[in-house]
């Protein structure tokens, strides 16, 4: 054996199949006799749908059949659900009006799907989409969450009163309201967090079929969680067993959370496979990706920070209306509440935190986890009120933050999380130094002899990743375990199959998982595969978001691997004919401690296949193993974030000068991989605050529908960034890993928008910061 | 995108009888423009006339006089061309900023102009040098061919051949582009003649249009400082959700700006 | 309306009946099944669907495969050696982690190819600019500069 495989920069063993062009995406998937899918979806924001009569498109060249609300009420599929239910204020379950997969009397937003028609080819579909005519009525429409609940607005639902889905608090109001009533100093800023469209760069796709022969589906589909798919459409929807329906979610082109959730264009495919007998295939084109993907974030926060004379932080009060779209997507309800408020004591020692939430419907797509999910939107509440304190009682970014470091672990927030460990200082200190800070005033003072305003900001955020311990999300609302599974398949002459319920839409799994497989069993990695994305294939999954994967995953797969090396060993002993408490596991082979005799893990594994000298008495001929690993708690990646801006004031340009990420994920399996976490959390991250914002109109229309009025980063909006870790590993883990996915989508928003507002000599600037956002604010303060 | 008749005629007077039988015909250059709004069915031809083989059409031919640059001459032709770069560098540095590597390397500058996209580069230079664009009916001044939003003073079956540039003193364009989309929300190509100074925008209207009370400036002066502080109106502006009236009418200044000292340079 | 169309992909020739509203993406990818090009958006700005004609980057989602008549078109699958030896550019890209998901990579590594060959000496900033046509998510283009820089170099040295 080499050196350790935990912690090395090992290349990719999926980079081979995309960079040749093999990668088999959903799209790449063409069945026989496949037929095509397009759906009519919806003009207005708000309508009664009067008739939708689709003869015309029926009789056009091609079509095979067109399916509207009707047809799907009449074959009594159900509609789509929500995986978390909220508990209001007052103990009430929160409002969960249908979702059906086609609409059925009334559409609810830009995008919503009314009909579908299937045909012989693509174009053809397409074609005949346009001949299905529907009468509408339209609606007064309500895009702006804030506009939700005022009085005389147009109401979505008839079982949701103000279109409100739920209130629901968290922390102790007395206290804060104590606090806030002896503090010396006060912040307050009124912002709102800006929706955004996730964008991954493969379009969502589906293509179902079914087999009469043995009356069984397969859903072919852009997924992250392949058997939360299976789960909610079987269970849920479709009313079928699931034994029946195979979900395979092969290589999928970027998730960041868009493909968590049950679509309804993924159940009316399957469903729809049935009625013709032939697959039928959907693939997104952009324009639909920017209105039916489920968004992410928008709300709009008043948030407070009570200090003492020194600035200490005495308590923080947070009001946020959440827009939650027009419909509950999977797990819309759990991302304002679950996964924001539980994040507000950041890094700090604030003592007292109460946040209320109201989650409103509008016309609006609906909005659930996008790459970071509630804790970007939680760390930017945190991280500008400290900024904007400091600089309100003149003290400095670092100084205010460490005067407030939490310090002592484990740590009890008032908002339920128990951080298990962290060393805020150590990711600090180290971010400080490699952003040159002391070198900062000297680069101010060079941008301003060329006429430029320069400014740096700070964001020191915290997380809570590796989701979740079930006993404490049931406890909370979550309709479903989030534990992982894992297999471990070791062949006959020693190569080993991993099977992972985790999914990999980018984030390197087969390579990641394959280090901790080879490591721990000390083979070559060549001889380790890692397989996902199949439920015919995995005993089971609850898939990848919230940067769950290598420490709910990877810990499945490690309680596998101990399996694994138990039973080998007694194997061995029996081969070696020594006491199983004397076998030793190191470097692939069993040895009898303090003896030269051994078995090579293939001698074990050969004999467990080929078992003609074998403990028949006492075990089972094989050696295949699996685990599910359900975790004590969330693991807590934190860590400081410092950028520097250099802002044109003639033009409003912002460039994103110099950009220093120091994360503390515990322990790295490969720093290589966890980099290209962290640039691409980071650049989503500047994404929000510099160029990204869903716009809709009063009306409901996204005006912001295409990559030509929706902006997300190119090549040449980024800086080359300098990333670093430091590691206090996680506690509770094997592997002592924490989670990297979310990070910097997490931290960077806060820290571009603190420094955009330190260059502009301004207190707030909203989201996204375009040049005419910053030309106007400068505008703005040269005019007062 | 819709169904259509295709049609690839070996010559362009061909292309222009072809182009002139339907009143629903379109000329398909480098299709960059077209051939996107046709798979977004904003645009449905019953005919696609295809230009592309058509070599007479291409290539790029200096004289005394200027530069000839055939209409179905790449946009990555122009801005690597030799000849170009030392006749009219500003003419290939415009036509390098179009789009992105790909685009520039199908897209056309008969194409972009027979478009007259309002936030195109393309009409910013051919106004501000006051080219002239050859077509197979005869030939335009610059400063009769844009007519406003996507309309030209192309009659239905006429089709570019060829734009001539005459070569100025010095020039410069600066380009301040849509953070999503890449087109210009402001462009301004500066031209000092030698015979006056010529100010085009694109970007800011219907389409591209001069700026009189700056190349007044100008001519006096041909000095960053002569425009710095000429304010223009907003009203009649594109306002959009990147950049409303005001933002553009304060980028002009800016960019007209920036271009005097460019070409100064 | 049906045409014929005819042209070499990889290296091979190809020819079939087609409507005339076939895109060349589409030829590519359901004609031929080579579905290493991708389609990532429709207002062709995520290159994902980048391939070479004659040696030039174009998107292949954004013209005819009748504008492709007689044209030599170069796949993603057409990259590497026959042996399935990596393009220095592929290999630069494993090398410096220059993917993620893999969806945009065939179009970012047939720009970067195209790039490379006509600017062997480009600098970050150049690098960037070239990617204007090129729309990542996952990588943040940090690696995507640095494999293109690295694989330049690798390509200009004859590797």
């Amino acid at each position: 054996m080499g050196a350790p495989l935990i912690g090395a920069r090992v290349e990719r063993k999926e980079d081979y199949r995309f960079l040749t062009g093999a990668g088999q995406y959903t799209d790449d998937v063409t069945l026989p006799r496949q037929t095509h899918a397009a759906f009519v979806r919806s003009p207005h924001g708000h309508a009664k749908i009067k008739s939708v009569n689709a003869a015309k498109a029926k009789a056009a060249p091609g079509v095979l059949a067109v399916y509207t609300g009707e047809d799907i009420a009449a074959a009594k599929l159900g509609g789509l659900p929500c995986g978390w239910l909220i508990t209001d204020v007052n103990g009430q379950p929160m409002k969960e009006p249908p979702h059906p997969v086609l609409a059925q009397g009334k559409v609810r937003y830009v995008g919503d799907q009314v009909a579908v028609v299937i045909a012989e080819t693509q174009d053809q579909a397409q074609d005949a989409a346009e001949l299905v005519q529907v009468d509408y009525e339209v609606l007064p429409a309500v895009a702006d969450g804030r506009l939700a609940r005022a009085k005389g607005a147009p109401q979505l639902h008839e079982i949701a009163p103000d279109n409100t889905c739920y209130v629901w608090a968290l922390g102790d109001k007395t206290a804060v309201d104590a606090a806030f009533a002896k503090a010396a100093h006060v912040t307050k800023l009124d912002f709102v967090n800006n929706r955004l469209i996730p964008n991954a760069i493969e379009p969502r796709a589906a293509n179902g079929s079914y087999s009469r022969a043995d009356d069984s589906y397969t859903l072919y589909v852009a997924s992250q969680n392949p058997h939360v798919e299976r789960l909610l459409m079987t269970a849920f929807v479709m009313g079928l067993p699931e034994h029946k329906v195979r979900v395979v979610a092969g290589d999928v082109g970027g998730g960041f959370g868009s493909k968590i959730y049950l679509y309804g264009e993924d159940v009316v495919v399957t469903w729809a496979s049935k009625q013709l007998g032939r697959p039928v295939k959907w693939t997104a084109e952009r324009s639909e990706s920017y209105v039916s993907d489920a968004h992410g974030r928008d709300h709009h926060t008043v948030a407070e920070l009570a200090l003492d004379k020194d600035g200490k932080f005495l308590a923080l009060r947070v009001k946020t209306t959440a827009n939650v779209g027009a419909y509950l997507s999977t797990f819309a309800s759990c991302i304002p509440t679950i996964l924001y408020a539980t994040l507000l004591a950041g890094q700090y020692t604030t003592p007292a935190i109460h946040c209320e939430v109201t989650a409103v419907f509008t016309n609006t797509a609906p909005v659930d986890a996008y790459r970071g999910a509630g804790r970007p939107e939680a760390t930017y509440v945190v991280e500008r009120l400290v900024e904007t304190a400091a600089r309100e009682m003149k003290m400095g970014p670092a100084e205010i933050r460490r005067k407030n470091f939490i310090r002592s672990f484990p740590y009890q927030t008032p908002v339920a999380l128990l951080y298990d460990i962290g060393n805020y200082d150590a990711t600090m200190d180290a971010a400080q130094k490699l952003a040159d800070v002391a070198g900062y005033a000297a680069r101010k003072q060079a941008s301003a002899a060329k006429g430029k305003l320069r400014g740096m900001g700070y964001a020191a955020y915290i997380e809570a990743c590796g989701i979740a311990p079930s006993a404490v999300a049931g406890s909370l609302g979550a309709r479903a375990g989030l534990f992982e599974a894992g297999e471990v398949r070791v062949h006959p002459t020693g190569s080993v199959t991993v099977f992972t319920g985790s999914h990999s839409h980018g984030q390197g799994h087969e390579t990641t998982f394959a280090q901790v497989v080879a490591d721990r069993l000390g083979m070559p990695i060549e001889n380790v595969d890692i397989v996902h994305g199949d439920t015919s294939k995995i005993l089971f999954g609850m898939g990848t978001y919230g940067s769950r994967s290598i420490a709910v995953g990877g810990t499945a797969i490690v309680k596998a691997l101990d399996k694994i090396i138990a039973k080998g060993k007694k194997i061995a002993a029996h081969l070696l004919e020594a006491a199983e408490g004397d076998i030793e596991y190191a470097n692939g082979v069993f040895k009898v401690s303090g003896t030269d005799k051994q078995k090579l893990f293939g001698e074990v594994a050969f004999a467990a296949y080929v078992p003609h000298n074998y403990p028949h008495d006492k075990l089972e001929p094989g050696l295949n193993e699996n685990a599910f690993y359900d975790p004590s708690n969330f693991t807590f990646p934190a860590g400081t974030y410092v950028c520097e801006v250099e802002i044109d004031p003639e033009t409003g340009v912002t460039k994103v000068d110099r950009w220093t990420a120091v994360d503390d994920f515990g322990k790295i399996i490969n720093p290589m991989i966890v980099e290209g976490q962290v640039h691409g959390g980071l650049a989503q991250g500047i994404g929000q605050a510099l160029t990204e914002g869903a716009k809709y109109d009063s009306t409901g229309q996204l005006v912001t529908g295409s990559f030509m009025d929706y902006c997300i980063p190119r090549a040449d909006d980024l800086p080359s960034f300098q990333v670093d870790t430091r590691e206090t590993p996680c506690t509770h883990n094997p592997l002592g890993v924490k989670g990297c996915g979310e990070a910097g989508a997490i931290g960077a928003p806060a820290a571009l928008i603190n420094a955009i507002t330190d260059a502009l000599g301004v207190k707030d600037i909203p989201m996204p910061a375009t040049p005419q956002t910053v030309w106007r604010a400068l505008q703005q303060k040269k005019a007062a | 995108m819709h169904a259509f008749n295709y049609h690839r005629p070996s010559n362009v007077n061909d292309a222009a009888a072809q182009a002139a039988k339907s009143a629903d015909a379109r000329v398909l250059a480098g299709g960059q423009s077209l051939v996107q709004a046709m798979k977004l069915r904003l645009a449905a031809p019953t005919d696609i006339i295809d230009l592309g083989m058509l070599k007479e059409l291409a290539g790029i031919k200096l004289d005394a006089k200027g530069v000839t640059i055939g209409a179905m001459t790449r946009h990555a032709e122009v801005a690597d061309s030799a000849e170009v770069k030392k006749a009219i560098p500003a003419l290939a540095a415009l036509a390098g900023m179009i789009g992105d590597r790909q685009v520039r390397n199908m897209g056309t500058l008969g194409g972009a102009l027979a478009n007259s996209d309002p936030a195109a580069d393309y009409p910013a230079a051919v106004l501000g040098l006051a080219a002239t664009i050859t077509t197979t009916k005869g030939t335009h001044p610059a400063d009769k061919f844009f007519k406003g939003l996507y309309e030209t003073a192309l009659k239905p079956g006429e089709i570019i051949t060829s734009v001539s540039f005459p070569i100025p003193k010095r020039a410069a364009y600066m380009k301040f582009k849509n953070p999503a989309s890449r087109f210009a929300i402001v462009g301004v190509f500066v031209a000092d003649t030698g015979n006056g100074v010529r100010v085009a925008v694109t970007g800011a209207g219907p389409c591209a249009l001069r700026l009189a009370e700056m190349e007044k400036a100008l001519t006096a002066k041909f000095a960053p400082e002569s425009v710095a502080n000429l304010k223009v109106k907003a009203d009649g502006l594109n306002s959009d959700l990147h950049a409303s009236a005001e933002y553009r009418a304060h980028l002009i200044t800016v960019m007209a700006k920036r271009a005097v000292a460019a070409a100064l340079k | 309306m049906a045409v014929r169309v005819s042209m070499k992909v990889n290296g091979s020739a190809v020819s079939a009946e087609v409507e005339a509203r076939t895109l060349l993406v589409t030829f590519i990818r359901e004609l031929l099944r080579l579905t290493g090009t991708h389609v990532g958006c429709d207002t062709a700005q995520c290159g994902a669907c980048t391939v070479h004609m004659n040696g030039k980057a174009v998107k292949s989602c954004s013209m005819l495969a009748m504008q492709a008549e007689g044209a030599d078109v170069l796949t993603i699958e057409g990259l590497a050696k026959a042996d399935g030896t990596l393009h220095p550019m592929q290999a630069a890209f494993k090398e410096h982690h220059g993917l993620q998901c893999g969806f945009c990579t065939p179009g970012v590594v047939m720009n970067a190819v195209d790039f490379a060959r006509r600017h062997p000496n480009a600098g970050e900033q150049e690098v960037r600019e070239a990617l204007e046509g090129n729309l990542c998510r996952c990588t943040g283009y940090h690696n995507i500069v640095k494999s293109i820089l690295a694989g330049s170099k690798a390509m200009a040295a004859g590797k």
